[in-house]
């Protein structure tokens, strides 16, 4: 069941189209990776979401309901550009940011103590803002972003400015929050992580939706057969034995050790590539190529640029 | 609901605790307290002796006014004309002339003076003759009384409609004799006060609230929050914040500057003389602010000094009451009004070097209106004093200048209604601007562009 659902979103500022009927479904329980460059809409469909903004034309559902202003306690949201009240001191204002959400002053105060506790930086309750280091200010501001524990959670750039270390912890809390019910979307250019966590995602490009699915789908999608062969025992050029269907991209010689890239045809399997080099070499290790998110990323929005029609409307 | 209370008491409680605002608290009073007190000290050096000249038309008064130890009354038995043409070329300070009425008992007296009539020896006449008139009234009173047998009449009824006040105006004659209508002090101290205090603190707190507006936009918290409340909640409850942070600066000048006068007043006042101009004067104005601010306060300040009861009268002729109201009136909507303004231009900008071209139209009106405080002193029922006062970016201030001087009620309350008309215009011009200039960055706007996001549906 898709706990939301965007339905033909359009928003235009002025001149500029910044959303063009944009159709995304997010699964209960997923992490959803909203993907895209610079400037593609990303950002405006966040705050739509979160009813910053008001579309102008299109639908929103939140767990099979339109999305009404009640829905947004249900909703977290971390900005990509985050701030804090630098002059205030971050007891209490991750306590005033938490009972803005809702929550009874009281029990504000138990659930920030445990997060605090956990991310160990309990010592900061009364130091200001300002003192605080941005990796630090950060992890303040994913604590009153998560701490309502609502059903559907929006990072937006959760990882920029963080040391690994943190970048661990972070992807673990995120984890453990799909884990406890919630559903996450989390819109990022990092592309390893989004490999790492991902279940779904979609492409936005040029204010449209260009790609989505799920992360393996896609991948199995953007597959070309081709696979890389490592192996010993052999002096010359692969293509003197293998069938002309089979055709060889890249060879590469290091010491006594050889490595193919070999695309074979629609209709052949790997047995078959492995049949063919058997008797003339001693393979070490036969693997597919697949595609990673940041090839795909690269290709599927490369591809759709140098296309002036669509885009001259467009003033970025 | 709920979370406009919360927003309201950040705000407050940020800036409530912040060292400038206690630093301001203690340090406003200690000036203020000092531009009292020591004009007041100073003056009870010295004791010059006043000549004034009476020609009392009427013959009540005559041997009424006694001589103290700084005033001294002659009485002339000549007409008014050659008594000014001599008056100017003689040491005396003022000349009082009571002129002659019919059938009535006399209610008002010319002062004639070269300088400006000090407001102890004006309200120590005043004193005399309303003392003398409740005492013709009474007489005749009684003799009434006496032909009918209405028993009715208790106490307090014959000491109402004895009551009576008696209004003296000063002339000031200058070397060759001409005339020129002076101002009452009190009045003009009293406005002027108010007036620049108005203006004060709507540039004080407004532009807090702009600052405060484009730090939460500089600092993005602000996507933050309005996914949590509504722009016009955060954009409310900054205005209520700031503006009772205001209230609070006020009040706590108030009692301590009132709390400092008295002190200081009450620990040399041993030393202050009957009819020593000067210093009654100033302890007029340190009494007028306590009692303006306190109303419970003109009661207790009567103890501190008897012999100031003169000026306490002239104090209590003006009703303070409404002009606390009216001040505390036109203080908030004034501030009110400014402040949404202040909020839309913090909205539209990216900090605070961006200002500059829609600051512009917020401070024209408030510093005209400081530039025509002075005309509107000297006519505050004319045309321009009336104007200003009526639109609703001036009234604030113009009108608590005029307000002293007494306003036809009419016209109060016209100033009022556009007042909180204008406040509520500026609430939703402003509303409209915020909404959409928060989320906005990196844009130089211009007008032009707010025009365009008045117009966008919500």
């Amino acid at each position: 069941m898709d706990l939301f659902i965007a339905k033909n979103v359009t928003k235009t500022f002025a001149q500029h189209k910044a959303l063009d009927k944009v159709d995304i479904n997010v699964p209960e329980g997923s992490i959803f990776g909203l993907l895209g460059p610079n400037g593609a809409g990303k950002t405006t469909f966040i705050r739509i979401v979160n009813r910053i903004l008001a579309p102008d034309d299109g639908e929103l559902f939140f767990r099979g309901h339109p999305l009404t202003p009640s829905d947004i306690f249900n909703i977290g949201y971390l900005p990509e550009e985050r701030g804090l009240y630098k002059k205030m001191k971050v007891g209490e204002q991750a306590l005033y940011l938490t009972q803005l959400k809702g929550l009874s002053r009281h029990d504000a105060l138990g659930k920030l103590h445990y997060w605090f506790e956990k991310f160990e930086i309990n010592a900061w309750w009364n130091r200001k803002v300002e003192e605080l280091s941005k990796g630090m200010q950060q992890k303040v501001q994913f604590i009153i972003t998560i701490i309502h524990e609502p059903k559907m959670l929006i990072f937006d750039e959760p990882f920029s400015g963080f040391d690994p270390i943190n970048v661990n912890l972070l992807k673990e809390e995120i984890l453990e929050l799909r884990k406890k019910g919630s559903t996450i979307i989390f819109s990022t250019h990092n592309m390893a992580s989004v490999e790492e966590l991902c279940d779904n995602i979609a492409l936005i490009n040029n204010a449209r939706k260009i790609l989505d699915g799920k992360v393996w789908e896609i991948k199995k999608t953007y597959k070309t057969n081709t696979f890389e062969v490592r192996f010993t025992k052999f002096d010359g050029d692969t293509r003197s034995f293998l069938s002309p269907s089979f055709e060889v991209l890249e060879q590469t010689t290091e010491n006594e050790h050889f490595k193919v890239k070999i695309r074979i045809p629609a209709d052949a399997n790997p047995n078959d590539l492995i049949r063919q080099m058997l008797p003339h070499v001693m393979i070490q290790s036969v693997n597919e190529i697949i595609p990673s998110m940041n090839d795909i990323f690269i290709r599927t929005v490369t591809s759709q640029h140098p296309d002036p029609s669509t885009s001259s409307s467009e003033k970025i | 609901m709920n979370k406009i209370l919360l927003i309201i008491r950040r705000e407050y409680m940020t800036r409530v605790k912040k060292r400038s605002f206690i630093v301001m608290t203690i340090l406003g009073p200690l000036l203020m307290a000092a531009i009292v007190i020591v004009p007041v000290y100073i003056a009870t050096m010295s004791n010059e002796l006043k000549t004034l000249s009476v020609i009392d038309e009427t013959g009540f008064f005559f041997g009424k006014f006694k001589d103290s130890e700084s005033i001294r009354f002659h009485y002339l038995v000549s007409d008014i004309g050659s008594a000014k043409a001599s008056f100017t070329k003689s040491g005396d300070y003022a000349l009082l002339y009571i002129p002659k009425t019919e059938l009535t008992l006399p209610t008002s007296a010319v002062l004639y003076s070269k300088s400006q009539v000090n407001m102890n020896v004006k309200s120590y006449i005043k004193n005399v003759m309303g003392k003398r008139v409740e005492e013709l009234k009474l007489e005749a009173k009684i003799k009434d009384l006496k032909l009918s047998d209405d028993a009715k009449l208790t106490t307090d009824d014959i000491l109402r409609s004895i009551k009576a006040s008696v209004d003296i105006s000063t002339i000031k004659i200058g070397a060759e004799g001409k005339e020129e209508k002076s101002y009452p002090e009190v009045s003009m101290i009293l406005g002027m006060f108010s007036g620049i205090l108005i203006y004060f603190f709507i540039f004080l707190f407004g532009s807090q609230v702009m600052r405060g507006v484009i730090e939460e936009k500089t600092n993005r918290i602000i996507e933050v929050i309005i996914s949590s409340v509504k722009p016009f909640q955060l954009m409310m409850g900054k205005i209520t914040g700031i503006g009772l942070v205001g209230l609070t600066q006020f009040l706590l000048w108030v009692i301590l500057t009132g709390t400092i006068v008295t002190i200081g007043i009450s620990s040399f006042s041993s030393k202050i003389k009957p009819g020593a101009a000067t210093e009654q004067l100033m302890q007029s104005q340190a009494k007028g602010m306590t009692a303006m601010q306190l109303p419970n306060a003109a009661d207790s300040t009567k103890v501190t000094g008897e012999q100031s009861n003169e000026v306490i009268n002239a104090i209590e002729s003006i009703d303070f009451p409404v002009m606390i109201g009216m001040f505390l009136f036109f203080f908030l909507f004034g501030y009110l009004l400014y402040a949404a303004l202040f909020a839309a231009v913090g909205s539209a900008v990216d900090s605070e070097a961006d200002t500059q071209q829609f600051m512009l139209p917020l401070t024209v009106p408030l510093i005209l209106s400081i530039v025509m405080a002075q005309y509107v002193i000297q006519e505050p029922q004319g045309p321009v004093a009336f104007w200003f006062s009526i639109i609703p970016l001036t009234s604030p201030v113009i009108m608590m200048i005029r307000i002293p001087f007494g306003v036809p009620y009419p016209q109060i309350i016209l100033s009022m209604t556009l007042l909180v008309g204008g406040f509520l215009g500026a609430t939703w011009l402003a509303a409209k601007i915020y909404r959409t200039g928060i989320l906005m960055y990196g844009k130089k706007v211009s007008y032009k562009e707010l025009w365009k996001w008045l117009k966008y549906k919500s």
